[in-house]
């Protein structure tokens, strides 16, 4: 091919590319594998992830939780997965169809009106919706609650920081651990009130109240919700009074994957749609009257606003968000309330069997739904080393690695995949791990 | 009477929540295996949903795989054939690659499980972030962005951040004012400034030469004026051509004392052929999706690490990935980091992807995808360039750059030449894009597709050429072949629909 087109070597393909700007020797990457060394290769590091093959209590933003098998089947279909954007309608219907069926599935479960075809990640959708409320308000103060996602904060930070919108904090009550403050908080600048429900502590926050009290002084609710499967339990947001719905949907039957992908879903009340930010799919028809679905309002987005869009997303989520279509329609609508009802009902089992051994505690009064604070008798850090060691479980989250002043506390995480066995494994390693402390001692 | 057929219902498939039958199940889960507690007991009444999940769909196993396969068949997909998406690279996505990515050690680690039972995972992380600084000459990485855009937000940011840091540590008289302008060509993707303006940027453009190049003269008048944070430059730029002039334009940049960040849509002409980091360029973001063969999946998830200069890289997003000895562990000390820009590490899944490319390929191999992606675009525009208006002289790199011009006298346009492409079995190439070219349909063939099927889409370009001269309506009302006609979008977008509601509802509203 190369002569057809008049050129003697590979080389005159680059002869626009001025000689100085040219690589002189061949990169240092090794030679090409074959598909055995390459698959023994990353089978070798995979068995260096300890903690990925032991029964596990570890939440705090990414959940194990069961996937029905056809789930990562059908989104293996290369039809979904090799597909690009459905910028051509006509042939990417099946896309445009399933991302439909998405928004309205996160509508359902949020409550809420309307909602996008996915964000990046739960951090990232709730940086989104901080942006968005201070585009809805022109308020330029948003208040977030200390119980939130501290690496969602952390995400927010770095969006705003340019944005001109100043980031305040509320407190945490120390008893029931839900987000505490004083209505004198909420004067004329603050643009939204943010919270997580669960929050990051595992306590349900009293959404309708911090909704009547935001809208009260003129604010908008954004609620942030980490764990999708107390949806199948716990009163929507959209039913509380929330404005903005920022959620991570990794629940609903994605794998833990070391962080990523996942999919943030975003939802809002119809009013607001036009300051949405990502891709809308929306219904249309063609001459014969036939129904589809097209991407819609692109208005809002960067390809025809530019530097005036409400935000610069482009590629998002889409296989992640088809994941997370199809185990909402497998699971349906019995059977997204019964892993809720099996994550809250093994927790609080969990509960009474951890509050039980001598020395641990349960800090908060709040309700919870599958992740609650335990306070151990001695350094949660070193506790967990020896769980995960001497008993071959990931017991949860030290706390003391967001903060450092809660040196005894940790996060338990139990959902429908633990079984009795583990939890009672758990319960007594703890118990073990303090005795031998005991031991040690005397 | 007659028997009135109807399609099969794969051509009418309807929505999940029509095909809804009460009590239809498509799971199974163990019976609960603890003392069950009473549910007031659980959680109080008032914070429990009261609506029973109305709405949401209930339907069997082979209810739910039916309809998502059936509707799986009206898109199009690279394993189908060529989709020449411009600036997009559709290349073949390996399933050795996806198998990686399942292996349960990866699958099922929690990113906060302990370091030190997470160092296969984090020697990935490692391990990609060398790759990707020797294929940019760039030795900064992160690889904590989630795509393209969320990249070059991460690279405007640490731009900021950088110049705050230099300019206060300076502390030059007078020029107390930050610096605010990001630069950039009119050719750019949108994602560009809707990125520099959430960094805090004002944007500038910059025009495009007749030559479909930076035009250097605009860009010295540009930085003369002393406002100049720096520059977002695309390379081969969007009209798929390289940006001869590079070298010189890095050095106008800097020495206005801005710096150059680099939107990587387009390495796969680059990979194994030149390295930005030799070119002056300061950072640049990379899309695994594209460049690195990670599927696009329709619409995501993608992965845009991030490149830097050594000078930029305390700025990188945290917390990094470092090796100390034999350990790897995650640094989140890092005091002028522009911050996190993703919980938890970036898209792990597209890390793993895209480091069995990079291994599978090896030195030679990428550096042979880069040569036919460009031997493929090449094919195309010498094949086309009699039929087609082609704005740009130069030989394309990766991507070659058409026009309706010659189409449109006889009232056919890019929007139909693409809608008729559909019906010879091609997805269309990328239209209306770059903006500066009136009806632009940019090519990207990439490297996974042969001599034969290059030479189909070349008649089938020609023949379109000359439907619309000889049989403009059957242009004009294209596609023909598919499921559905073209669809109304303006309705669409005046009285938006977005989400299914029951009809009962509907109708009361």
């Amino acid at each position: 091919m190369l002569h057809a087109l008049g050129l003697n070597s590979a080389e005159e393909l680059f002869d626009s590319i001025p000689a100085d700007a040219l690589l002189r020797e061949p990169l240092k990457t090794p030679a090409a594998l074959s598909e055995i060394e390459l698959l023994e290769r990353f089978e070798s590091l995979a068995s260096r992830n300890a903690a990925a093959r032991r029964p596990s209590f570890l939440g705090a933003g990414a959940y194990s939780h069961y996937a029905p098998t056809i789930v990562d089947s059908v989104i293996q279909r290369s039809e979904f997965f090799t597909a690009y954007t459905p910028y051509q309608p006509e042939i990417s219907q099946g896309t445009l169809q399933a991302i439909f069926e998405f928004q309205t599935l996160v509508c359902q479960l949020t409550g809420m009106d309307v909602a996008n075809a996915s964000m990046y990640d739960g951090s990232t959708a709730m940086a989104e919706a901080v942006l968005m409320a201070e585009r809805v308000t022109r308020r330029s103060r948003v208040l977030v609650s200390d119980a939130v996602h501290p690496e969602y904060m952390q995400v927010t930070e770095t969006y705003v920081a340019h944005a001109g919108i100043e980031l305040g904090r509320l407190g945490v009550d120390a008893e029931t651990g839900r987000t505490a403050f004083d209505d004198s908080a909420l004067d004329k600048t603050v643009g939204a009130v943010v919270v997580q429900s669960p929050n990051f502590f595992g306590c349900v926050e009293d959404l309708k109240s911090l909704a009547d009290r935001a809208h009260a002084a003129g604010a908008l609710l954004v609620v942030v919700v980490t764990e999708s499967a107390s949806f199948g339990l716990l009163r929507p947001p959209g039913a509380c009074g929330a404005d903005i719905v920022a959620a991570e949907g990794q629940s609903l039957g994605v794998p833990l994957s070391f962080g990523g992908p996942y999919v943030g879903l975003f939802a809002t009340r119809e009013q607001y749609a036009r300051q949405m930010p990502g891709r809308l799919v929306g219904v249309a028809y063609d001459r014969e009257g036939r129904r589809g679905f097209v991407l819609t309002l692109a208005t809002r987005e960067q390809h025809i606003r530019r530097e005036k869009a409400t935000s610069n997303i482009c590629t998002n989520e889409g296989l992640i968000a088809l994941a997370a279509t199809i185990y909402m329609t497998t699971m349906g609508r019995k059977g997204l309330q019964e892993v809720a009802a099996q994550c809250a009902q093994k927790a609080a089992y969990a509960r009474r069997r951890i509050a039980a051994v001598e020395g641990f505690s349960l800090p908060y009064s709040a309700p919870v739904f599958n992740e609650f604070v335990v306070r151990a008798p001695l350094e949660a850090a070193g506790l967990l080393r020896r769980l995960a060691s001497e008993h071959n479980v990931n017991g949860g989250l030290a706390l003391s690695r967001h903060f450092p002043e809660r040196p005894n506390d940790l996060l338990v995480c139990v959902t429908e995949t633990n079984k009795r066995s583990e939890i009672d494994a758990l319960v007594a390693g703890l118990r073990e791990v303090q005795g031998s402390r005991f031991k040690v001692q005397s | 009477m007659a028997l009135k057929a109807t399609p099969h219902i794969t051509q009418n498939e309807a929505l999940v929540f029509e095909r809804s039958q009460t009590g239809r199940r498509g799971y199974r889960l163990p019976a609960l295996d603890v003392e069950e507690t009473p549910l007031d007991e659980l959680l109080p009444a008032d914070v429990r949903r009261e609506d029973d999940l109305e709405g949401v769909p209930e339907l069997s196993e082979p209810d739910v795989v039916r309809h998502f396969t059936r509707i799986s068949t009206w898109n199009y997909n690279i394993d189908l054939g060529l989709y020449p998406l411009g600036s997009c690279t559709m290349k073949y996505n390996s399933r050795l690659n996806e198998r990686v990515a399942r292996i349960q050690g990866f699958a099922n680690l929690h990113p906060l499980a302990a370091e030190e039972d997470s160092q296969g995972a984090l020697e990935v992380m490692y391990e990609l972030q060398q790759h990707l600084a020797e294929i940019t000459g760039l030795p900064g990485v992160s690889l904590q962005p989630a795509a393209g855009a969320h990249g070059e937000m991460t690279g405007v940011m640490m731009i900021r951040a950088f110049l705050d840091a230099r300019d206060e540590a300076g502390v030059e008289e007078g020029s107390q004012r930050r610096r605010s302008v990001m630069l950039i060509p009119d050719s750019a993707h949108g994602t560009n400034p809707a990125s520099a303006h959430l960094s805090g940027f004002t944007v500038k453009a910059i025009r495009s030469t007749n030559e479909g190049l930076t035009d250097l003269g605009h860009l010295r008048e540009l930085c003369a004026s002393g406002d100049v944070a720096g520059l977002m430059l695309t390379n081969p730029n969007t009209c798929g051509i390289f940006e001869r002039n590079i070298r010189e334009i890095c050095r106008v940049v800097h020495e206005a004392g801005g710096l150059v960040y680099m939107d990587g849509a387009n390495m796969n002409a680059l990979v194994g052929v030149a390295r930005p980091g030799d070119m002056g360029v300061d950072v640049i973001h990379l899309n695994l999706h594209k460049t690195f063969s990670t599927p696009h999946g329709g619409g995501g998830p993608g992965s845009g690490p991030c490149c830097s200069t050594a000078e930029l890289e305390p700025f990188l997003p945290v917390p990094r990935v470092v090796r100390e000895g034999e350990q790897f562990r995650l640094d989140s000390a890092r005091p002028q980091s522009v911050g996190r820009v993703k919980a938890f590490y970036g898209n792990f899944g597209m890390h793993l992807r895209a480091l069995a490319y990079i291994l599978t390929h090896g030195n030679t191999g990428l550096r042979e995808a880069t040569e036919a992606a460009v031997l493929n675009a090449r094919f195309i525009a010498d094949s086309l360039s009699d039929t087609f208006d082609k704005p740009f002289a130069s030989p394309p790199m990766h991507e070659v750059l058409f026009t309706d011009k010659r189409q449109s006298r006889k009232g056919v346009h890019t929007l139909d030449i693409a809608k008729r492409l559909i019906d010879y079995g091609f997805h269309p190439m990328t239209i209306y894009f770059p903006l500066i070219v009136q009806g632009a349909m940019l090519v990207e063939p990439t490297e996974s597709v042969g001599r034969a099927e290059l030479q189909q889409f070349v008649d089938a370009m020609k023949e379109i050429a000359r439907e619309a001269i000889e049989d403009a309506d059957t242009v004009l009302n294209a596609p023909h072949t598919t499921r559905i006609g073209r669809l109304d979008e303006a309705a669409a977008a005046r009285k938006p629909v977005l989400r299914w509601r029951p009809a009962e509802k509907t109708a009361a509203a």
